[in-house]
């Protein structure tokens, strides 16, 4: 059994990374990859607001600068997108015949690749540190992040002459390496670059989060105050928490950008970014492992949903809200690692009941062998 | 007489124009056990709020060691040697006790210090001596939130030694506590006197008597009188304060 | 310049919208620090309120239709304030003291809000009604049974979901009937018609023309803040309201019924987004995203203003509305038509609706930095636990 635990993170990493592109059609498999790239988010969201107990209502801002950026570097590269100056076609429906300063590192592979996390990196720690340093935090936090949001969606929204504005910059028709992003064989493909960026960012955020650095977060979480009389600063704690966040939502706003086909400034928008945070809480937040089911059970239940009933689709994600909030706060990883399937059973009298106490007695270490066996 | 090591002068503290403090003068020479008391409203919270820096002055000066601690900020005051226990018992209810103890005792307190280096050896030892003395070792690996009240107490006040500070401020440290409880956390306070300076806010007399030491009275954002607490309990001004007006 | 003041006034009567609403959303956080994501779907709700009221009207024509608008404002507050009691009572009290997750679940009420009203037939409403109803029949019936035994809350799970599948089946099947199948309002903007008598220009003042849509806005904004500081200064349920905020614990000992306090602040705060959505239907079309539009405004009055504070409120949400148009429009440009090239230049860069919304959250981030706490801010112990 205890085998079993240590082998099944890699079973299915190997199960989605060769299976899966075998059994799943085409288009599945684009949705899965989908649903990867944004489970990245999900992490990024949980070592924010799952660990450091701060509700981000802004992280699409991250989300979309990774994927403009990604985009960016695809229309630029691309011939067939090229107008007559060489320059995006786009361009000229609003008669711009230079190319935007901003645009130009992007010609470049190497400093895109850097671009796509530094930016959000150098937003996220901006913007946090403005807010940290004022102690702004609970519902402020929320609010203000949301606000921030709204800067910036209605600057890409109305900036047609710079990022074609409400349209966004489409790229299944560009080209990289040769193949057109759209075709089914470039999509196998970052398919499994998302595959293996994922578990990358579940190390980063375990790194974070394990340790004595976790423990400040949770500190920070459950009683702010008292850290800071207990000799912590805590603004840096949180920015860097915010910096991390930013670069995880940056790298999968790309991995989404270039598989779902197009980013606009839809991805900024209030409802898209608050998405992402019911997509933890379904999961369950304070364990890594949540958000990750989260994100891709939500997303492929609004597949399903959005196929058959497509109007439904809000009622249900409204619905999920309450439920989850009201019923369900520790999300279904917490449902079931708190015991919570062994109470429905016992409430029907299937199981014995469990005992008040269940962890006092067991939780008797002793002391001088050290925190290493806590960790499981 | 040597220098104080912590100098209140001519503190004034207003909300919104009600005075929670006036022209408060306190000093506190090193190795000092000191209580004070007084009715609710007296501003005794109020008072360790402006050393530790969460409320500031309209006027007036704290001094620690010579240097003004006004416009420091809460974890730079605690860093250079002030630490608080709040009244109620607030410690990191999600993480071990152990854990809870490490934080504090760790002094290396920057984010890169704990992403990159294990806790020293000292202060893990430190960390283990205190869960002895406190009763919390066989509750190393449980939750804080999980603790009693007491043990809460005890893990907090455990925290704040942990800080190795110089200064030690403690606010109402045995706040529902049982007797016994109380009596071992008076021995503590002692022991801890000579090393560090001790400043105690409490209700519960007996405890006071227990710590004897000079007591400080304070009453309306004032101190009304300083002494041994059988001076105090019969000054007529305390008593009024306590008691209400005397029927002449 | 005359420009210039006609854009104030715009203004101003925006800023009187977001004053009513943001009052609304302000006591209610103020009482129970809990921030009212559906709070813009009430402005909505307000908003087709009005318009139902304005069909209703429409055919009896004359003197008659000419009154439906104030009918129309006292039926949006109440009926925005019932939803508003109704939300409180099944799922806010849930979640006493824990914001956040508050936050989430009225923003889960926000979206069924915005495609109810999207899609909401007759069928459909059948369908609701009777899923309610059975469920609540199905409950009474059994919980008198096995209230008592351990599985009861998730038998009581399950029969609700039983009754709303009921529901759905009523409603697939009544959709089948043409007239009950047809949408009541539709994805699309609805167009509310102002009663005459507001329409047009209400005299002059040194030459500027008064429309009479926004100075009614504004007068209305200004009764209902008078009336509102009436109510929480004289009324006993005002005075109850300001002793919760104030300190609910010792509120609930002196016995103070803080639960009834709490619904009636959540209802009026409500009502007081429905009156400021019937507002919004005079200033253009309003569809199902309306909330949307304004929510983040009306929190950015809060920040600015600070909490619990009615004069911060007035005077940030005055402030957001004459920037945002007066920006907005351009009308900086035309009232100084000899600014240099290169302040031309970014005037012109910020004067779209959008862009000027870019500039007031850049501007109030930017004063957060001096004042953190709004522009009045509380004092006090209570401020910090």
């Amino acid at each position: 059994m205890k085998l079993f635990r240590r082998l099944l993170p890699w079973i299915l990493l190997a199960f989605a990374f060769f299976i899966l592109p075998v059994i799943l059609d085409d288009f599945r498999l684009n949705l899965f990859g989908r649903y990867f790239s944004l489970a990245i988010t999900a992490l990024a969201i949980d070592l924010i607001w799952g660990y450091t107990g701060l509700l981000s209502l802004g992280q699409g801002i991250f989300f979309s600068l990774g994927g403009y950026a990604a985009a960016m570097y695809l229309m630029l590269n691309t011939k067939s997108e090229a107008g007559g100056n060489g320059i995006p076609k786009f361009f000229e429906n609003y008669g711009v015949d230079q190319l935007p300063f901003f645009w130009q590192p992007f010609w470049s592979p190497i400093s895109t690749l850097i671009l796509i996390w530094l930016i959000p990196a150098v937003v996220a720690g901006l913007v946090g540190y403005l807010i940290f340093r004022n102690r702004i935090k609970g519902v402020y936090f929320s609010i203000i992040t949301q606000a921030a949001l709204m800067v910036f969606y209605h600057f890409f929204n109305g900036q047609q002459k710079l990022i074609n504005g409400t349209n966004g910059l489409k790229t299944s028709t560009t080209e990289l390496f040769g193949m057109l992003v759209g075709s089914a064989d470039m999509q196998g493909w970052l398919y499994r670059l998302t595959v293996l960026l994922l578990p990358l960012a579940f190390l980063v955020c375990r790194y974070f989060t394990s340790g004595r650095f976790g423990d400040a977060l949770i500190a920070i979480r459950d009683d702010e105050t008292r850290l800071r009389f207990t000799g912590y600063n805590t603004v840096p704690f949180k920015t860097i928490v915010f910096i991390v966040a930013g670069i995880l939502c940056g790298i999968s706003g790309a991995l989404y950008t270039v598989q779902s086909g197009i980013v606009s400034p839809q991805y900024m928008s209030i409802a898209m970014s608050i998405e992402m945070v019911i997509w933890v809480a379904v999961g369950g937040r304070g364990s890594l492992v949540g958000p990750i089911i989260g994100a891709v059970l939500v997303n492929y239940l609004r597949s399903l949903v959005s196929e058959a009933l497509p109007e439904m689709w809000l009622f249900v994600q409204g619905a999920l809200f309450i439920f989850v909030v009201v019923l369900m706060p520790d999300g279904i990883y917490g449902w079931f690692t708190k015991g919570g399937f062994s109470k429905l059973l016992a409430a029907f009298g299937i199981a014995p009941k469990t005992p008040i106490y269940p962890r006092l007695d067991r939780e008797v270490v002793p002391v001088s062998e050290g925190r290493a066996i806590s960790k499981d | 007489m040597t220098t104080p090591l912590l100098e209140i002068n001519d503190v004034s503290v207003s909300f919104d124009g009600f005075f929670a403090l006036t022209d408060l003068s306190l000093s506190l020479y090193p190795g000092e056990l000191r209580s004070v008391i007084g009715p609710n409203g007296a501003g005794k919270t109020t008072f360790l709020d402006v050393i530790t820096g969460k409320v500031k002055p309209l006027k007036g000066t704290v001094k620690y060691l010579g240097d003004s601690l006004v416009g420091l900020s809460e974890h730079q005051i605690s860093r250079r040697g002030i630490g608080r226990k709040f009244q109620t018992p607030r410690v990191f209810e999600n993480l071990d006790v152990i854990r809870n103890l490490e934080l504090a005792a760790s002094p290396a307190k920057g984010p890169f210090a704990l992403l990159s280096q294990a806790i020293p050896p000292s202060a893990r030892d430190n960390v283990h001596r205190l869960l002895d003395y406190v009763g919390l070792a066989p509750y190393a690996r449980v939750q804080a939130g999980s603790l009693s009240h007491g043990q809460k107490q005890w893990l907090a006040i455990a925290m704040l030694v942990a800080q190795s500070p110089q200064v030690l401020l403690l606010d109402e440290p045995v706040a529902g506590l049982t007797d016994e409880e109380t009596v071992r956390t008076a021995e503590l306070i002692k022991s801890l006197a000579g090393d560090h300076t001790v400043l105690v806010i409490e209700h519960d007399m007996e405890f006071i008597r227990d710590l004897n030491a000079p007591v400080t009275v304070l009453h309306q954002g004032r101190v009304l009188t300083e002494g041994s607490l059988d001076d105090v309990q019969k000054d007529p001004r305390v008593i009024e304060v306590y008691l209400g007006q005397s029927q002449d | 310049m005359e420009l210039f003041f006609s854009q104030i006034l715009d203004g101003l009567s925006i800023g009187s919208v977001l004053l009513v609403s943001a009052t609304g959303l302000a006591i209610v956080f103020g009482l129970m620090g809990v921030i009212n994501l559906a709070h813009g779907e009430f402005m909505m709700l307000g908003a087709y309120v009005t318009f139902v009221v304005q069909s209703i009207f429409k055919p009896m024509g004359g003197v008659l239709f000419e009154l439906y608008f104030p009918i129309a404002l006292v039926a949006s507050f109440l009926v925005t304030a019932l939803v508003g009691v109704l939300l409180e009572k099944t799922l806010i009290r849930q979640l006493y003291g824990r914001p956040l997750e508050t936050l989430l679940a009225t923003w889960g009420v926000s979206l069924i809000l915005v495609q109810l009203v999207r899609s909401v037939t007759t069928a459909m409403m059948l369908g609701i009604v009777s899923a309610v109803l059975l469920g609540l029949l199905a409950l009474r019936f059994v919980a008198a049974k096995v209230a008592d035994r351990p599985f009861f809350p998730y038998l009581r799970g399950v029969l609700w979901a039983a009754a709303l599948a009921i529901g759905l089946a009523i409603n697939a099947a009544l959709a089948n009937i043409r007239p009950l199948a047809n949408a009541w309002f539709g994805p699309r903007n609805i167009d509310v018609t102002a009663p005459r008598w507001l329409q047009g220009s209400w005299g002059k003042i040194a030459g500027i023309e008064l429309p009479g849509i926004r100075i009614f806005i504004i007068l209305l904004s200004a009764v209902l803040l008078l009336s509102m500081l009436w109510f929480l200064r004289q009324s006993v349920w005002g005075l109850r309201m300001r002793a919760v905020t104030q300190n609910r614990q010792m509120s609930n000992c002196l016995g103070i019924p803080t639960d009834r306090v709490d619904s009636i602040t959540f209802g009026i705060g409500s009502g007081l987004a429905g009156v400021a959505g019937a507002g919004i239907t005079l200033l253009g079309s309003v569809g199902p995203n309306l909330g949307a539009s304004y929510i983040v405004s009306c929190f950015m009055v809060i920040v600015l203003g600070g909490v619990g504070n009615l004069t911060g409120t007035v005077i940030a949400s005055l402030l957001l509305g004459i920037l945002q148009s007066v920006i907005g429009s351009g009308s900086i440009l035309i009232a100084f038509p000899n600014l240099p090239a290169s302040v031309k230049g970014v005037v012109e860069f910020f004067a779209t609706t959008s862009m000027s919304l870019v500039l007031v959250f850049i501007f109030i981030i930017a004063f957060l930095q001096f004042r953190p706490n709004g522009m009045f801010p509380q004092k006090g112990r209570s401020v910090e636990a």
